[in-house]
C-alpha cells in the first residue's frame, strides 16, 4: 500500500448485532488499492458478518466504515454496490428463476470499466455457451464463476468474496485462483473470506486473523510459512 | 445426450408449439362471437385482462393484493362518467380512466409497497375500501344505482360501438394490446429483476438494485391495465356500479389468477374465462353460484396447486422430458 494514499477500505471499531446477539466486537481492518486481503478464522468468528456489515445488508452496526474516504455506514444498502463494491456471498446468490445471461446482466452497471461479456467468457471459459442454462443448474464451481462474473460486469473494482472455494473440487479451486490472479493484475481490490489457507496464500497479500468478532492478528503473505504454527493454533479445533 | 443438445431442443420445440397455440387463439377469438353471445365474450375478455394484470403483482412480484377492485371499479366510474356526462369520445374516456387508475396505483403502491406479506394485503384492502366508501358517498357515482345508460360512443368518431359485435372486436384488440404489454414487461430486464426480487430481495439489493422501485412500477402497471379492463367493461355493458369496487371483486380476481395458474402468462386468463363461464352458465341453472365456484376452487387447490394452466404445462414438460430420455 503506498504510504501517501489512504486505504481503499477502512473499517474501524466495527460492532454489529444479529438481533440481540452481539457478533462483531470492534473489527478494525483496512484494504489498500489493488490489494488482496483475506479474513481467516474459525466458523462463527464473524468473517461473513463483517462483509454483510460492510455491504449494509446487516443494518444493526456501529463504528466507521470508510470507502474511498467516504463514510458508508449511513448509505442505503442498494447504494453501497453503486460505489463499485461487488459482493459475492457465500451461497453465491444465483437466481434460480433466471438463466445464465439473465443472471449476468441483472445488476446495473455502476461504474465505467465493467467487463464486457467477451472478457468475462475469456476469464471464465466454462460459462461460454451456457447462456440459456438456468443459473442454478450450473455446477457449484460454475455458479461461483457466474457470481464473480456478475459483479465484474457491473464495473465493481472492489470485491468482497466470501469463501469462493467452499465445497469445490481442487481442479476448480485452481481455476478460480488463476482467475483471481488475473483480476489482481488488472488492479482489482479484493477482500476475501477463506478457510483454505493454501488457496489464500496463492493470491493474497495479507491475512487478518479473526476471532470472536475482532481482528486478533495480521500476517503478511510472505511471512505465512514462518507463522504457520501460530496460524494453525488459531484455526485448529 | 449432451447438455448442449438438451437446451437446444428445450428452446426450439416450445416455440413451434407456441406458434400453433397463438394462431389457434387468434382464430378462436375472431370467430367465437359468431357462435357465442358476443357481450358474454366481451365480459370474459375484460376479466382475462384484469386477472392477467393482477398477476403482475400477485404472480410475478409475489405480492398479495386485495385492493385491485379500486382500480377496476374506479376506472369504470371515470370512463362511464366521461362518456355520459362529459360526452368525451370513447378513446378519450379510456385514456382518462387508465390515467386515473395509474395515478391511484401510484398512490396505493407508494403507501403499500414498504410493507410485506399479509401487511401489504391489508394495506391494499384498506385503501380499496376507502375508494368503495367514496363510491357510495360521492354524488357523481350514483350511489347504489351506479352510472347507467352509458353511451358507447364512436371509436375515432367513425366506428359505431353500439353494435355489440364491433364492441367485441374493439375490446379484443385492446385486451390483446394489454396482454402484449404484460408479455413484453415480463420478458424484459425489468421482468427479470421482478423475478429476482420475488426469489430473494436482500440478494437483489446487494447487487445495487432498489427493489421497492421495481415493485412500485409493477404495481402501477398492474393498476393501469386493471383500469383499462374496468373501463372497457363499463363501456361495453354501459354501466358502472358498486359491484366493481367491492372487496368481493378484489377477492374474485385473485381467485381467478390462482385458479388459472400464478406466474404464467396465460394462466390467469384461463382462470378468468373459467370463472366467468361458470357464473354465466350456472346463473340460469338454479344452482348456488358462489357455492359451486367455491367448491371448484377447493377441488383445484387440492388437485392441482399450480392452477389449471400451470398443471397442464407441468404435465406437458414432464411428458416431453420422459420422451427425450427414452
Amino acid at each position: 500500500m503506498p504510504a501517501t494514499d489512504k486505504p481503499r477500505l477502512q473499517v474501524d471499531n466495527l460492532q454489529a448485532w444479529y438481533d440481540e446477539s452481539h457478533v462483531l466486537h470492534g473489527m478494525t481492518l483496512n484494504v489498500g488499492d489493488g490489494e488482496i486481503v483475506t479474513l481467516i478464522g474459525r466458523n462463527g468468528a464473524g468473517k461473513t458478518t463483517t462483509m454483510r456489515a460492510i455491504m449494509g445488508v446487516l443494518r444493526k452496526r456501529q463504528g466507521t466504515i470508510r470507502y474511498k474516504d467516504q463514510d458508508i455506514v449511513a448509505l442505503a444498502p442498494h447504494k453501497v454496490p453503486r460505489l463499485g463494491i461487488g459482493y459475492v456471498p457465500e451461497e453465491r446468490g444465483i437466481f434460480a428463476s433466471l438463466n445464465v445471461i439473465e443472471n449476468l446482466t441483472l445488476p446495473p452497471v455502476t461504474q465505467p470499466g465493467g467487463m464486457s461479456l467477451n472478457e468475462i467468457f475469456a476469464l471464465f471459459p466454462n460459462l461460454q455457451g451456457r447462456n440459456r442454462t438456468i443459473g442454478t443448474r450450473l455446477s457449484g464451481g460454475e455458479q461461483q464463476m457466474l457470481a464473480i462474473a456478475r459483479v465484474l460486469r457491473s464495473g465493481a473494482d472492489f470485491i468482497l468474496l466470501d469463501e469462493p472455494t467452499e465445497g469445490l473440487a481442487p481442479v476448480i479451486v485452481d481455476q478460480i485462483a488463476v482467475s483471481l490472479q488475473i483480476l489482481k493484475q488488472r488492479g482489482l481490490t479484493i477482500l476475501l473470506v477463506e478457510q483454505n489457507l493454501q488457496f489464500a496464500s496463492a493470491i493474497a497479500d495479507r491475512h487478518y486473523v479473526v476471532e470472536q468478532g475482532e481482528v486478533v492478528d495480521e500476517v503478511q503473505n510472505h511471512a505465512l510459512a514462518a507463522n504457520m504454527g501460530k496460524l494453525n493454533a488459531y484455526l485448529g479445533v | 445426450m449432451s447438455l448442449q443438445s438438451v437446451s437446444k431442443s428445450q428452446t426450439s420445440q416450445p416455440v413451434s408449439v407456441r406458434a400453433i397455440f397463438l394462431v389457434a387463439l387468434v382464430v378462436i377469438s375472431l370467430v367465437a362471437p359468431f357462435f357465442v353471445y358476443p357481450l358474454f365474450l366481451t365480459k370474459m375478455l375484460c376479466f382475462i385482462l384484469f386477472a392477467s394484470a393482477v398477476n403482475i403483482v400477485l404472480g410475478y412480484s409475489g405480492l398479495l393484493t386485495l385492493g385491485h377492485a379500486a382500480f377496476f371499479g374506479g376506472a369504470a366510474y371515470i370512463a362511464a362518467h366521461a362518456m355520459k356526462v362529459w360526452g368525451t369520445p370513447f378513446e378519450v374516456a379510456i385514456l382518462l380512466a387508465v390515467a386515473f387508475s395509474s395515478a391511484l396505483g401510484l398512490l396505493f403502491g407508494f403507501l403499500a409497497i414498504r410493507r410485506q406479506g399479509i401487511y401489504f394485503a391489508m394495506v391494499t384492502l384498506a385503501l380499496a375500501q376507502m375508494i368503495y366508501f367514496l363510491a357510495i358517498q360521492m354524488p357523481f357515482t350514483g350511489g347504489e344505482d351506479g352510472i347507467t345508460a352509458v353511451p358507447r360512443g364512436m371509436l375515432f368518431g367513425v366506428i359505431d360501438l353500439h353494435d355489440t359485435l364491433t364492441m367485441y372486436y374493439v375490446v379484443l384488440v385492446l385486451v390483446a394490446f394489454g396482454m402484449l404489454v404484460i408479455w413484453r414487461a415480463i420478458n424484459s430486464p425489468f421482468g427479470h429483476v421482478l423475478a429476482a426480487i420475488k426469489e430473494n430481495e436482500a440478494r437483489v439489493t446487494s447487487l445495487g438494485i432498489q427493489p421497492n422501485r421495481y415493485k412500485l412500477i409493477a404495481f402501477v402497471l398492474s393498476a393501469a391495465l386493471s383500469g383499462l379492463a374496468g373501463a372497457l367493461k363499463a363501456i361495453a355493458f354501459q354501466v358502472a356500479s358498486l359491484a366493481d369496487v367491492t372487496w368481493h371483486m378484489s377477492g374474485e380476481v385473485v381467485l381467478m389468477t390462482l385458479l388459472g395458474g400464478l406466474s404464467t402468462l396465460i394462466g390467469p386468463g384461463i382462470g378468468a374465462a373459467v370463472v366467468i363461464a361458470l357464473e354465466h352458465y350456472l346463473s340460469t341453472s338454479g344452482l348456488p353460484i358462489m357455492f359451486m365456484i367455491g367448491l371448484i376452487f377447493m377441488v383445484c387447490v387440492m388437485l392441482f396447486r399450480r392452477g389449471i394452466y400451470g398443471e397442464l404445462r407441468e404435465w406437458y414438460r414432464r411428458s416431453r422430458s420422459a420422451r427425450d430420455h427414452s
